[in-house]
């Protein structure tokens, strides 16, 4: 079994749960995040439903304080990929002004993220969402099923999830329930990385390291991407070479010092890597488990 | 952590373990022993772990390595796991998802869940105590689900003192537990999860181990045969089960599935199954290009030469080899749901893109895990293994289990809740029942040249059957017998079916399986029919514990003509009854399949008639049904005795 193989069997397996997806739900909806993840999941789909398009609708949740390259590439990727694309924000937490400076990592989540997917997945009456979690990702979500049963609140229980059983996927939800569909579950980051290569599929520039202006706060490094920026007392944005793990909202994610240009650098620069990668992100960090938390609130 | 990490391009290959062990056996402990001393853990990780285990860790101060397996915060804290945890690591030689099942009896589900996408199992003994009866229930799912290649880790050798005669016993018990299953010989390695013994390293205590480490083994065991092996896969048949249907436009209509078996080439003739159709495949379209072929595992598009009608649920096949068809299949099932398996009741069953309504016509018995065998069973519950017969709606497209895991398995969802409640096996399909036995085509049926009509004016009476149906004990026969006696004594002319005569003559083959009953019903309803075609009243006697074989009964002889008399006294009376000890015997398990101790009695929910037999004498019962007889006219009043 060659590396090609290998990356081989992860696609077969993730086209199989995409197209199941679409012959058994109603209104199916994928969460498109912009990050390499999503661009992998994207990129299957294309290839499940290839030479047709992809038969349901994309969703980005816009926070309004993503990566300004981010919303570029989304836009550009739509266009030129052809995918229908839904972008929300949730405009009642835009009104009251939430942002992440002033409201703390979790309520700004909570408001702009988690409330945001829940007012999106209601108002479009989707019976099934694709996101692209992996298991590997974090302690939680190695228990996560490929199809996760969510009830009316978007809810999940962890005690009550349907055995998984072969690949025959039960997709069965009563009105207002849904499924939550991780195709890429069984990938692991550098899976994603060497498909990413291997498969030439574009990517967020942030992804590649480039001299950009940032300042380091408790030992992370935050990029300075708009005038909305709060320094703190004696902070000075400074060029630095760097490149993010995982993209989000930009006073959120960490970058790290890296000269990896390309992909195969990427790849290079992980193989010594003692970090995992969410570390990058605050969220997680808030207390042990708090994944979970957010999980059974509906977070995604 | 500390050393280099390894060079993520050269583990080319991947293998799907599955780990079972009891809850104490050390699981987790010996992953996240696989993961430490592999240096496979980030800082970040290993940080948390750290912080974890001084609060809510069980290894007394030292880094619970367990709590890189276990994730979610209430079994932390309960020093459990309960779910399928999916573990991801490489090593050079090969990549791992492992997949974390529990060990408490319980959870048996979680376990079958691990398993049917696993190749290899690794499961896990305590040198301290030996194989019990998780070891066996574990041993037996690995082999039910088909995964033939096995590990056993004998952990916490440390407990034993590194004892080689310890050891050695345990090994040898493994085998004997591995023949009595037909399982090939597993490998058996000693280690230590807590102090490192024979995990990744060998260790300084067992020098008189001469075999891989554990993690040696899983890099060496050839993946490729286990990964057939766990594919089930027997030959090259082709299986493509149809996803769905790629319709762009006009111009393109292809079919998308994943070759769960053999290999798919352009311009090979295929069958479509259920139609039967052949058709050549034209191309094999795939977002990166046309391929020539497609073996298993590849999920593609493919087009075929001619117009046929396709669609998601069929089944593509080598025209040479097709797949079985039928309704009624005998299956292993594992019950995966709080609320017991209610025979009869109608589930859907889902294999791919098949779905149809089914009932779980019969079960056989349930597999008892400590002798290994199958036992009587009046019910089916939660973690149960049981076999049983299945009817569905529609012709099911199927291979037996063990030749194709994916054709070869269901799982069976109730209608209400959506919930998974079954993960099935599929052994064979079932021979119909007499019941759907289909006479010969040349056969004619007989006439009589005797009217209904003159039959009643001569014998001063209308054909009926009465059914006594009820427990052992609930006065059955004596009823009869007494009924008979009335009748007789008024004139009427009538035929006694009682079930224990049936078995000293017309069913002296059959015994007491539910099939059996059954069968023995059939041939008293079939009976009772020809004496009312000959004018007669007939008065069967019989348990009858199911449901849905009265209601054939009923239909047989037809619904007009037939009486349905439920002798309901309490359980306690039917026993107190019982001067031959059968309820005691079956108790016993001397005597299977004996309602309600070992098989299922339903009820009937809208009987003709229902007698407690221990409030009312048998005369009081004879009066009742003797006067619903005069009411439908079929006899007359004891006073004007033809009606």
């Amino acid at each position: 079994m060659t590396e090609r193989d290998r990356l081989q069997r992860l696609e077969d397996e993730s086209v199989h749960i995409i197209r199941e997806v679409a012959a058994q739900f109603r209104k199916p909806v994928m969460l498109y995040s912009i990050g390499k993840d999503s661009s992998v999941m994207l990129h299957l789909a294309r290839k499940a439903f290839h030479p047709g398009p992809i038969p349901f609708p994309l969703l980005h949740i816009d926070t309004t304080w993503k990566f300004s390259e981010m919303i570029a590439f989304r836009d550009r990727m739509a266009g030129e990929i052809g995918f229908d694309l839904i972008v929300h924000t949730n405009q009642d937490g835009l009104a009251a002004g939430i942002n992440p400076f002033d409201h703390g990592s979790a309520h700004y989540t909570d408001v702009m993220k988690t409330q945001a997917l829940k007012q999106a997945l209601g108002a479009g009456r989707f019976d099934a969402a694709f996101g692209g979690a992996r298991r590997d990702e974090e302690r939680s979500r190695a228990k996560e099923r490929v199809f996760s049963f969510r009830d009316g609140q978007h809810r999940w229980d962890p005690k009550n999830q349907r055995p998984e059983l072969w690949n025959h996927y039960n997709g069965r939800v009563r009105s207002g329930e849904s499924i939550r569909v991780f195709p890429l579950s069984n990938w692991t980051e550098l899976d994603v990385w060497h498909y990413v290569g291997a498969n030439e599929i574009e990517i967020v520039p942030l992804y590649l390291a480039a001299p950009r202006p940032v300042v380091e706060r408790d030992g992370t490094l935050l990029m300075v991407d708009d005038r909305r920026f709060r320094f703190e007392a004696g902070e000075r944005p400074k060029t630095r070479s760097v490149r993010f793990r995982t993209l989000g909202c930009y006073p959120l994610t960490g970058a790290v010092e890296s000269t990896a240009a390309t992909v195969a650098e990427v790849v290079a620069e992980m193989a010594a890597a003692t970090r995992s990668e969410r570390e990058g992100r605050v969220i997680d960090h808030d207390q042990s488990g708090s994944m979970e938390h957010k999980k059974r609130e509906g977070y995604f | 952590m500390g050393g280099e990490r390894v060079a993520p391009t050269a583990s080319a290959d991947l293998l799907r373990v599955l780990t079972c062990g009891s809850v104490d056996d050390g699981k987790s402990t010996l992953i996240g022993r696989l993961l430490h001393d592999s240096d496979l853990l980030y800082e970040d990780h290993l940080a948390a772990v750290r912080k974890d285990s001084a609060t809510t860790g069980h290894a007394g101060g030292q880094v619970d390595l367990a709590l890189l397996a276990d994730g979610l915060v209430a079994e932390r804290e309960q020093g459990i796991t309960i779910d399928v945890a999916h573990l991801y690591f490489s090593t050079p030689r090969r990549s791992f998802i492992i997949a974390d099942t529990p060990g408490h009896e319980q959870y048996t589900r979680n376990m079958v869940t691990g398993a049917s996408t696993s190749e290899l199992a690794v499961v896990l003994v305590d040198a301290a105590r030996g194989i019990t009866t998780q070891t066996r229930r574990h041993s037996l799912i690995v082999n039910l689900l088909g995964i033939s290649s096995v590990v056993v880790a004998v952990n916490k050798m440390d407990l034993v003192d590194y004892r080689q005669d310890r050891f050695e016993s345990i090994a040898s018990a493994v085998r004997e537990l591995a023949a009595a299953l037909g399982l090939p010989d597993p490998v058996c390695i000693p280690v230590s999860a807590l102090h490192g013994d024979g995990v990744v390293e060998p260790g300084a205590n067992m020098a008189w181990y001469d075999g891989p480490c554990l993690m040696e083994h899983l890099e060496q065991v050839d993946a490729a045969v286990h990964a057939a092996g766990a594919s089930g896969i027997v030959g090259g048949r082709l299986r493509l089960p149809v996803q769905l249907v790629i319709r762009p436009d006009h111009r393109f209509r292809g079919f998308a599935g994943t070759v769960c078996e053999g290999t798919l080439r352009a311009g090979d003739r295929v069958r479509v199954e259920p139609s039967g159709r052949t058709t050549a495949i034209s191309r094999i379209v795939t977002f990166d290009g046309d391929l020539e072929e497609a073996s298993t595992g590849r999920s593609v598009v493919v087009t075929t030469s001619d117009e046929i009608d396709i669609g998601r649920g069929d089944v593509i096949v080598d025209p040479a080899h097709p797949p079985q068809r039928a309704r009624l299949m005998t299956a292993t099932i594992v019950w995966m749901a709080e609320a017991d398996l209610a025979v009869g009741r109608e589930y859907l069953l889902a294999q791919g893109g098949q779905t149809m309504s089914c009932r779980v016509a019969e079960v056989m018995g349930r597999l008892d895990v400590d002798a290994l065998e199958s036992v009587p069973a009046a019910a089916v519950r939660l973690n149960d293994i049981a076999t049983v017969t299945v009817r569905t709606d529609a012709e099911l497209i199927f291979d037996p289990y063990t030749q194709n895991r994916t054709t070869g398995s269901f799982i069976l969802i109730e209608r209400s809740s959506n919930a998974t409640v079954a993960a099935g096996m599929i052994e064979a399909a079932a021979p119909a029942a007499a019941w759907e036995a289909v006479p010969g085509a040349t056969l004619e049926r007989q006439r009589s040249s005797i009217s209904g009509a003159e039959r009643a004016a001569r014998l001063g009476q209308r054909p009926a059957t009465v059914l006594l149906t009820g427990l052992t004990g609930a006065g059955k026969s004596t009823i009869a017998s007494a009924l008979e006696r009335e009748l007789f004594e008024r004139g009427r002319t009538t035929v006694r079916l009682d079930g224990e005569n049936m078995r000293l003559g017309v069913s002296r083959d059959l015994g007491f399986s539910s099939r059996d009953r059954s069968e023995n019903v059939r041939r008293t309803a079939e009976l009772a029919r020809l004496v009312n075609d000959q004018g007669l009243i007939a008065i069967a006697a019989l348990v009858a514990p199911s449901a849905a074989v009265r209601e054939r009964a009923r239909e047989l002889i037809g619904t007009d003509r037939f009486v349905e008399v439920f002798l309901d006294p309490p359980l306690e009376v039917c026993r107190a009854r019982d001067r031959a000890g059968l309820y005691e015997a079956a108790e016993r398990g001397e005597i299977r399949q004996f309602p309600p101790v070992s098989a299922p009695y339903d009820k009937p929910a809208d009987a003709d008639l229902v007698l407690d037999t221990s409030r009312l004498d048998v005369d009081a019962c004879v009066r009742a049904i003797t006067a619903w007889l005069e009411a439908g006219g079929f006899i007359g009043s004891a006073e004007t005795p033809e009606p």
